[in-house]
């Protein structure tokens, strides 16, 4: 019985995306992309710069209005068309569902504000108001990111960078999110900090059983976070699987160079 | 001023003070929300009350009597020069005495004297959008009131705990106006938070520079923001007035001498005279003649 129920969860996608595009006047953002998410499922989009995957993720998070397609994600309330949504309902996916994890912690945090500030952020958006529940939240969750207790009251500007993307992690995921969006979150970090922060999203998204969308052009980051892989090129999806089929066994040219492309060291 | 011919009542012309109205009229229909207003020049700088002297300017009849007060004094050069500039373009009467007066414009005060119907408060407002020192787009500000995406408010309290322990917003302390809109009630100190609320006046707030209008109808409901282990506390200097011994007035300190003496009067100075005339006396006042 319990098996069925959960294997009923399982088949109802998180996110299903169809035909989704966006155009810039003339130019392609992104056109034409089809795929859906289950819970806790991991999605690597990979591309060049220019690729269209920062437009996708923009259009998925409601950042940005899509031309044309359907963004449909299972609410509370049963499935629903993102992109048709009044702004109000989009704001408050977007800070209880929903999570955004910057490439540069200064766009996703509030950088005149503590770092428990930071994280209390969104559970005063929901309507927290015992200080103490929330400092108490945001100590927790700077300790699963791994930043110390007693730097709770500093600001993020005295922070280092790998701590303030953790901390813009912590901020984001102190609600429970379902749905988390990543634009490069390894970016501008040095490689044995990135590997720390690799293994630290690794670990938050399988104990929370996250489902989680990441936009990246490093390879190894989708090579362990991912579960699934798309290619974009030119706005467009150029491949889609299982992220060691897609980079062991690459189909497309454009996937074929970009695999051939990484130095192996 | 020589001709005093050449201006219209009250100095503004009947069409920027209808302009005025209704954006007043609209503030009164939606309490705390930030009405725009083409503001105008005023003969006075900005941050001098160019906001309020033009709602005072909209609001006023041949009939009324005007109260200026500026930080609860009467005696002040900001509070003078506004109530000489209404004496001289409107010919209104002017008062000290908060229950004569009908119209009574304010900077940083509502005065101790509880107010009554008909009565009209002016504030003069230098920053009328609450969230402005955590969001500082305009366009964000905007969004965030129609969402009613309060949540940076509170981090702003947030942050004053965990710095200093407590909620060390003294003045300017956020208020939710009928259980919509965070409303900023300019810069008056928290103790007198509590009196914007269910206050019988019409209270009108005005801001030159940023061109916004903003009202609390009668017997609005203000909550000022707070957190449930933290409530909100109305604080004034733990003492009672030095001149006329009230213990329950908002108090200025005010430094005697290089020494460091120093004394604590009423900053509601029609308050202080009042109680002073009425035989009370502190420590270091005198008797008045009764009046």
């Amino acid at each position: 019985m319990d098996t069925s129920i959960w294997a009923k969860m399982k088949t109802q996608p998180l996110l299903s995306v169809r035909d989704l595009s966006k155009f810039y006047g003339g130019r392609i953002g992104c056109a034409d992309v089809n795929f859906d998410l289950f819970p806790g499922e991991v999605l690597g989009i990979v591309g060049e710069s220019g690729s269209g995957k920062s437009t996708l993720l923009s259009c998925l998070a409601g950042h940005l209005a899509p031309d044309r397609g359907e963004v449909i994600f299972a609410t509370t309330e049963g499935p629903r068309d993102t992109v048709l949504m009044a702004e109000a309902a989009r704001r408050r996916l977007a800070r209880t569902d929903w999570a955004y994890v910057h490439q540069n912690p200064r766009d996703g945090l509030r950088m005149g504000v503590s770092a428990g500030g930071n994280v209390g952020e969104r559970l005063m958006a929901v309507g927290a108001r015992h200080y103490g529940q929330i400092r108490e939240a945001a100590v927790d969750w700077l300790g699963r990111v791994e930043i110390a207790a007693d730097r709770v009251d500093d600001r993020p500007n005295a922070f280092s960078g790998g701590m303030q993307q953790r901390l813009q992690i912590a901020r984001n995921l102190v609600t429970g999110p379902r749905l988390v969006f990543m634009d490069e979150p390894t970016g501008g970090l040095d490689v044995s900090v990135q590997a720390r922060l690799l293994d630290l999203l690794r670990g938050l998204v399988r104990e929370m059983g996250l489902s989680a969308i990441i936009v990246t052009h490093d390879l190894a980051v989708v090579r362990l976070l991912a579960d699934r892989l798309m290619v974009m090129k030119g706005g467009y999806v150029v491949e889609q699987g299982l992220t060691d089929q897609v980079l062991d066994d690459p189909q497309h040219e454009y996937t074929q160079l970009l695999v051939s492309s990484v130095l192996q060291v | 001023m020589t001709d005093q011919s050449a201006y219209n009542f009250a100095y503004l012309d009947e069409q920027t003070k209808r302009m005025i109205r209704r954006a007043i009229l609209k503030g009164v229909a939606i309490p705390g929300y930030q009405v725009p207003f083409a503001s105008r020049e005023m003969p006075m700088p900005y941050g001098w009350g160019t906001g309020g002297v033009q709602v005072t300017a909209a609001c006023l009849v041949p009939e009324d009597r005007l109260k200026v007060i500026d930080q609860g004094a009467d005696d002040t050069t900001n509070a003078v020069s506004i109530r000489r500039f209404f004496q001289r373009t409107a010919g209104v009467a002017v008062t000290e005495a908060t229950e004569e007066a009908t119209v009574i414009q304010t900077r940083h005060r509502i005065p101790e004297t509880p107010l009554t119907e008909g009565q009209i408060l002016v504030y003069q407002v230098p920053i009328p959008e609450p969230l402005r020192f955590l969001e500082p787009r305009e366009t964000e500000t905007r969004k965030m009131h129609e969402l009613e995406d309060y949540g940076l408010m509170h981090v702003k309290l947030y942050e004053d705990i965990s710095r200093h322990g407590q909620i060390a917003t003294a003045y300017d302390y956020p208020v939710k106006v009928e259980g919509r809109y965070v409303m900023d009630p300019s810069p008056i100190p928290k103790f007198d938070n509590p009196k914007l609320v269910g206050n019988a006046a019409i209270q009108l707030f005005g801001a030159g520079r940023e061109q916004r209008i903003y009202a609390l109808p009668p017997y609005s409901e203000a909550i000022s923001l707070d957190f449930e282990d933290y409530p909100f506390a109305a604080s004034k200097a733990d003492h009672a007035c030095d001149l006329c011994a009230a213990p329950d007035s908002y108090l200025d300190e005010v430094i005697t001498d290089d020494q460091g003496s120093r004394m604590f009067v009423c900053s509601d100075t029609d308050f202080c005279a009042s109680r002073r005339k009425a035989g009370h006396v502190g420590p270091m006042g005198t008797p008045m003649a009764g009046g």
